[in-house]
């Protein structure tokens, strides 16, 4: 075992609630995650012991909130490996750090006629800001294909670089398949042809070690509570001499140096971007996090949840009547299992699962095109954390199986 | 456990809906889908001197959904257009004989609502959307 699973489960005191009578077994990881005591405290701490504005006040709240305030974001620079936490700008989620760069960076330096690159596995958030970018500015997206197996086309993806898109954006993992796309490799060919490279980590952050410098992105948007922390805090990654070289969206406090009835200086990195009193608690529950995870270990985390999804996809394949969807390589793929059961629509099971204490996600995972590739009109998906045990996989299993049973499948 | 929802009558409607298909001689129609799960209901009605003489559906989605509309289609049937427009939440959990909850009971009002639209196109008037899930 490379996590102790069972100590880390007392962390987690909502692990302990039943749900119709069962134990919950919870397996919607990549909508959001659990959160642990560390954080629930660090939050409950700052509102107890140090509650006050960020970079406001002399006085002693103030300072303290700033500096725990501050501490997080040089804590998510390291973990991401960041060069410096001025690269970091905290947003309300991964929706709005994709949507800062399509509005700010993206804005001021496409041109009518110019090209951006997506894929077909894009998470709506990385679909949408764009599209309404082209809108704007008249810009052309194009889309990599994805393989049946739910991998990117090579060749697909050779072809279209080769357009000189100006943005590369995709997810590094896919929220409704699993897959791990090869960003690096994808990144180095896309700034040979002159890309500016932006990768949706949402998906890979919580759960394997990730770092800006290895993936060579350009912008990297990441999201607090898939990764133990509260809703409402996300992380826009951005290269420092981008960033400076980038007007602000928002205008207000926090993000001048001065202002003067006839114009105002805007303030240094990162603050530049982050207008107004931030989510402070999300930031300090972000901190926690992070601690949390770096205390496990990335590499462990990403060594536990390959075994799980070894072992889940293992028992799933046997199951009657079971269509996996995404790659079976266990190396190129994330702990998230989606899946159809017969002709049972993915809302059923997920009503029939939930009578069990199961929670998976059902739908199509705000990843529409993604569906319409594979032409079904839903899956279910199950997906893991470092709670999660073979034992959960098994109950799922059993619940499918019974599901089938209901069903005549 | 079997969840309330899913038992012997709702799965036989979705397994075998009633009245599916094409309606000959309908006088009006409606479609509509909800986008949060890609369920899609479109029904057809001949309206005769206020009583819906006859209704059909056709579509795809989850059983909650598709067997509503099944139950829906023989409910209604012969029934005075007025009882059918003021069919509400309530009588639809009655009708299924289960509440499905509050997240899945949007699957079951889907089949109501298009068919109050339908109606409503069959009556020359329509429904404004916030008086339909009253």
């Amino acid at each position: 075992m490379t996590l102790n699973v069972t100590k880390i489960r007392t962390d987690f005191p909502i692990l302990k609630r039943k749900i119709a009578g069962k134990p919950l077994v919870y397996l919607d990881n990549a909508a959001t995650s659990q959160k642990p005591k560390a954080v629930i405290a660090a939050i409950d701490r700052y509102y107890q012991e140090y509650n006050a504005n960020v970079h406001r006040g002399v006085h002693r709240l103030s300072e303290e909130a700033t500096i725990a305030f501050e501490q997080s974001r040089e804590k998510f620079a390291r973990f991401i490996g960041a060069k410096t936490s001025k690269e970091i700008i905290f947003v309300r989620n991964a929706t709005e750090a994709l949507n800062l760069v399509a509005l700010t960076w993206a804005r001021a330096n496409l041109r009518s006629g110019d090209r951006i690159l997506l894929t077909e596995m894009e998470h709506h958030s990385n679909i949408v800001p764009w599209q309404m970018l082209a809108k704007e500015k008249g810009l052309r997206i194009d889309y990599v294909e994805i393989r049946d197996d739910g991998t990117l086309n090579w060749e697909n993806f050779e072809q279209l670089i080769k357009e000189r898109p100006k943005i590369f954006s995709l997810a590094h993992v896919s929220n409704a398949l699993g897959t791990i796309n090869p960003v690096r490799q994808m990144a180095r060919e896309a700034h040979e042809m002159g890309a500016t490279v932006i990768v949706d980590a949402a998906q890979s952050v919580p759960h394997m070690p990730v770092n800006v410098a290895d993936l060579e992105c350009d912008f990297l948007a990441a999201s607090g509570h898939k990764m133990l922390a509260p809703t409402g805090i996300g992380m826009l990654y951005g290269r420092q001499d981008l960033l400076e070289h980038t007007e602000p969206l928002m205008g207000g406090g926090e993000m001048i140096k001065e202002v003067h009835l006839q114009g105002a200086r805007w303030n240094d990195l990162p603050w530049k971007f982050e207008a107004g009193t931030p989510n402070i608690e999300g930031v300090i529950g972000l901190g926690a996090a992070v601690d949390y995870l770096t205390k496990l270990g990335m590499q462990n985390v990403r060594e536990h949840e390959k075994d799980i999804t070894r072992y889940a996809i293992e028992r799933l394949a046997n199951v009657k009547s079971l269509a996996l969807y995404g790659t079976r390589e266990i190396e190129k793929r994330g702990a998230v299992i989606s899946f159809n059961l017969g002709d049972i629509h993915a809302h059923d099971l997920a009503t029939i699962l939930d009578t069990q204490g199961i929670a998976i996600r059902s739908g199509q995972h705000c990843a529409e095109p993604l569906m319409e590739r594979l032409k079904v009109p839903a899956t279910s998906r199950a997906s893991f954390y470092i709670y999660n045990t073979r034992r959960e996989a098994d109950i799922l299993v059993r619940a499918l199986e019974k599901a089938a049973k209901m069903f005549k499948i | 456990m079997t969840p309330d929802i899913y038992k012997e009558t709702i799965l036989d409607h979705y397994r075998h809906p009633r009245n599916y298909g094409d309606l000959p001689n309908a006088n009006a129609q409606a479609r509509d889908a909800n986008n949060l799960c890609g369920d899609v209901i479109e029904m057809q009605v001949r309206i005769n001197a206020k009583m819906i003489d006859d209704v059909s559906f056709r579509g795809q989605g989850c059983a909650i959904s598709m067997a509503t509309a099944s139950m829906l289609t023989e409910f209604s049937k012969g029934k005075p257009v007025s009882e059918v427009k003021k069919l509400e939440k309530d009588d639809l959990i009655k009708l299924l004989g289960a509440d499905p909850g509050p997240a899945r009971i949007e699957c079951a009002l889907l089949a109501l609502d298009v068919l109050k639209t339908a109606i409503s196109a069959g009556q020359g008037t329509k429904v404004p959307k916030e008086e339909r899930r009253k």
